[in-house]
Parts: structure tokens; C-alpha cells; sequence
């Protein structure tokens, strides 16, 4: 159903509670989410902001025209065009063929990328454009890799201000509360992060200069609304003095230790470094997590805010586990800087895996703290001691 | 001259090959850019690129 959210705005999209993947497997969304699309009257025209996922669309367009005559709709702003948010581009424009799409000149490669229509109307917009409403105007700010090339911002200035940022201070998030101080502020804030550390924590860069130079532009803003979760109705300002936190190589006095084990050898050291990392720095906190077992974007989040990550795996077969192998590739694109590393690992003959996971790390811009530490078969107790020992020396290096 | 590399999506500044699309002639050097220059492929600006 639709919800008013302003004189001028209502929230047309979709809460998807169902939801426990996203991008394919890629990204686990254990609160569901939402598709969050926007219908804003002004005193002359009418537009549609972003639609939802296409197994939505008929749903989406049925709802919609309960809400308003599709002819009404004056224009469609796209502000991304992956599929959550185009996909219900091609039921919508099945029924108003000739209404314009704003979306960017890359918004335009990417939607006929997907959909390939023959004659959709499409009107190029950049920094600084803008669409009257009448009582009203809808500002365009071009915001490229935050996450995709095509990405956009459109600020309305009715209302005293909104910002619809699309995938920006977007979480994965269903509920049926629409705002920010309508749920727990814990979990919304878990989600929150988990959605920056995985989606877009590699574009932290662009992150603050696209936060600095629209804070400059000295807008006033009462509400932020997203494409995912929940809208920033208490204290806008909030969550982007918490990006702008995040995208500035955040961290607090944590380490997370990820690993895998076969016989419960390499658990054993993993518990005897944490031993070793508590003893010698009480303050920090240290999270074990199994490659294996914990799900891999609970594991990046909590990478994400420590200041150093310790992998440990087998050795197998002259490499390291299949779970350790994904996660790796997971943490190393996600581009983190200052983040200290080391890796450790059992092993009964040619005991490879630490070097190689090293090298990974490295490459992924890791700081490397040491060559990392390797036990032979079963470790008993003054090899756990040794073991301990090492977890002493990698937290004086913090 | 130098080649750069866009940080973000790995594309390739070739100074001999310029970027004609985008109305920059073969034989510009990275440096002599414009300052509102994006990368082709992601959009991003030229302080996103490094040297190759």
C-alpha cells in the first residue's frame, strides 16, 4: 500500500520481508529488505522516483495505479538502474510509453543494456540540472561508483528539503515502519553498516568528496530517502556524519580472527592467538569467526570496523580451504586501508597455506604484520603456548 | 608520456591513443587533461587514476 509521507511525497515501492539474498548469493540479508520508490506531486507536474525488483513489477504497476493515473506521471527519475531498481521499468513503460526517463547519460547505457527498448524516451541529465514541478524543483547530482557508474542523486526542494540518494544510506532492512525512529536504532544501525561495509566501503574515496561537496551546497534537509530500509526522518543529518566516519578508514579496537579447520587444529591456534591478543590488550575486543560456518558478510562487517584481521587456514592440497579462499577475495575487494593483517594455520607436510595467504592479503593492501605462524599436526599444550605467545606479539603491533 | 590507470575500474589511460569519444585528440599527456575529465568507463574523476 502506498504511504504519504509528505504534502508532496508518497512512498510507492516495496517491502520485501522474504528477501535472504541479494546480488545472486552475494550479499545475505538475514532483515529482508525494501525496493523504496517515490511518487512526489508538485503543483504542475508529476514524477515517479526509481521503481523496484522486476519479480515486482506487476504488483508494483497494479499498486501504483491505485494511487495515481499513470498518465498523470509527468516523468520517471531513474537514480541507478541495477535491476532492484529498473526492474519494473519495462511493465511501468508498457503503459506509458512516451513518458521521458531522467537518469544519467550512463543510466541510459545501463538501462538499454538491460531492457534494450526501441523507443523509450530518455532525457540526460548532470550535476546541476533540474526538473520544475511548479511549486517546487527537483535538483540532479551526478554521483558515479557510488556503487555504479550511472549512480545519481535527486534533491527536492519542497517540504523543507529532501534527498533521495537511492543505494546511499540504504540497509537492507524491511519494515513496515518507513522510518528511522520508528525501529531499533541497534539494528538499523547493524544493517546500515553491513550495507557500506559490502556494497560500498570500495568507493569510500568517492564517499566523502560527494558528502563534502553536497554539504557545501548548504541544502537544508529534513528528510534522506533511500532506495533500501528505512527513511532518515529524526536527525537526518546522522547518518551521513556517520559516513563520512565509515569512509574514513573506520575502526575500532577490535580483531577478528577468520578461519577454517578440518581436525580443529587450526581452531586451537585460533583460540590460543585470541588468548594471546586478550592478554596483552584487554581493551581490545576479539571476534572468532569460521569461514565455514559464519555467514560471509557478517564476517566482512566485522572486519570492517576492526583495526586488524588474523586468517587462519589448513593447509590443503598445497593451498589454503575453500572457505578461506572466498572470504579473501571478499575482504581484499573491499578495498580497506590501515587494517593490519597476519595469517596462521596446522599443517602435516608441505604447510603452504600461511605464505599464500599472506601473499592474498598483500595484494588486497592488507598491512602485513608478520610472516604469520604454523603448527605441525596436532598442537599440545606448549605448542598452544607458542601459539599464544604469537597472538601476544601480533596485538603489540597494534 | 605516461599511462595512467583508473583506481576504480581498472580502465587505461593510453596518452598515445587519447580518449577521441570524449573529444581528447591522441597524443594528450594525462596531465594536460581537463580538469572536469571522468574516467570513460566509471565516471570517476582524474584523482582517481594513477600511474601505471
Amino acid at each position: 500500500m502506498a504511504k504519504k509521507i509528505t504534502d508532496h511525497v508518497t512512498w510507492v515501492g516495496k517491502v520485501d520481508w522474504e528477501l535472504k539474498s541479494f546480488h545472486g548469493n552475494e550479499l545475505s540479508t538475514h532483515r529482508g529488505s525494501s525496493y523504496n520508490s517515490y511518487l512526489v506531486r508538485g503543483s504542475e507536474k508529476t514524477v515517479l522516483i526509481d521503481t523496484v525488483w522486476q519479480p515486482f513489477d506487476l504488483e508494483f504497476v497494479t499498486r501504483l495505479k491505485q494511487e495515481i493515473d499513470l498518465n498523470e506521471i509527468d516523468a520517471v527519475i531513474m537514480n541507478h538502474n541495477e535491476v532492484d531498481h529498473s526492474g519494473a521499468l519495462p511493465e511501468l513503460m508498457r503503459e506509458i510509453p512516451n513518458t521521458p526517463i531522467y537518469c544519467t547519460k550512463k543510466g541510459e547505457a545501463i538501462i538499454r543494456g538491460h531492457y534494450h527498448p526501441e523507443n523509450w524516451n530518455f532525457v540526460n541529465v548532470k550535476t546541476g540540472n533540474t526538473l520544475s514541478l511548479g511549486d517546487t524543483t527537483l535538483t540532479f547530482v551526478e554521483a558515479p561508483m557510488l556503487h555504479w557508474p550511472d549512480t545519481m542523486f535527486t534533491y527536492f526542494s519542497g517540504d523543507g528539503g529532501i534527498l533521495f540518494s537511492n543505494d546511499g544510506f540504504g540497509q537492507h532492512y524491511a519494515t513496515e515502519s518507513l522510518y528511522n525512529d520508528c525501529v531499533d536504532t541497534a539494528e538499523l544501525y547493524y544493517e546500515a553498516e553491513k550495507y557500506y561495509a559490502n556494497i560500498l566501503a570500495p568507493f569510500s574515496a568517492m564517499a566523502v568528496k560527494k558528502i563534502n561537496e553536497i554539504l557545501a551546497m548548504n541544502l537544508p534537509l529534513t528528510l534522506i530517502c533511500p532506495s533500501h530500509g528505512v527513511i532518515w526522518k529524526e536527525n537526518p543529518a546522522q547518518i551521513v556524519t556517520q559516513y563520512l566516519t565509515w569512509a574514513q578508514n573506520y575502526q575500532i579496537n577490535q580483531v577478528t580472527i577468520v578461519y577454517d579447520t578440518m581436525w580443529n587444529s587450526t581452531r586451537k591456534m585460533a583460540e590460543a592467538i585470541a588468548d594471546g591478543i586478550r592478554s596483552e590488550r584487554p581493551e581490545f575486543t576479539v571476534k572468532l569467526m569460521n569461514a565455514a560456518k559464519d555467514d560471509k558478510n557478517d564476517i566482512t562487517t566485522e572486519v570492517f570496523h576492526s583495526k586488524a584481521v588474523l586468517i587462519g587456514s589448513p593447509t590443503i592440497n598445497n593451498g589454503y580451504s575453500y572457505a578461506i579462499a572466498g572470504i579473501l577475495e571478499m575482504l581484499c575487494g573491499m578495498k580497506l586501508k590501515q587494517k593490519k593483517a597476519a595469517a596462521f594455520g596446522s599443517y602435516g607436510w608441505s604447510g603452504d597455506a600461511p605464505k599464500l595467504m599472506t601473499e592474498h592479503l598483500a595484494k588486497g593492501g592488507f598491512e602485513i604484520v608478520n610472516e604469520g605462524y604454523r603448527s605441525l599436526w596436532v598442537p599440545d599444550s606448549d605448542e598452544l603456548e607458542r601459539a599464544r605467545q604469537y597472538g601476544c606479539e601480533f596485538a603489540k603491533a597494534l | 608520456m605516461k599511462k595512467y590507470v583508473c583506481d576504480v575500474c581498472g580502465w587505461e589511460y593510453d596518452p598515445a591513443k587519447g580518449d577521441p569519444d570524449n573529444g581528447i585528440a591522441p597524443g594528450t599527456a594525462f596531465e594536460d587533461l581537463p580538469e572536469d575529465y571522468v574516467c570513460p568507463v566509471c565516471g570517476v574523476e582524474k584523482d582517481q587514476f594513477s600511474e601505471a
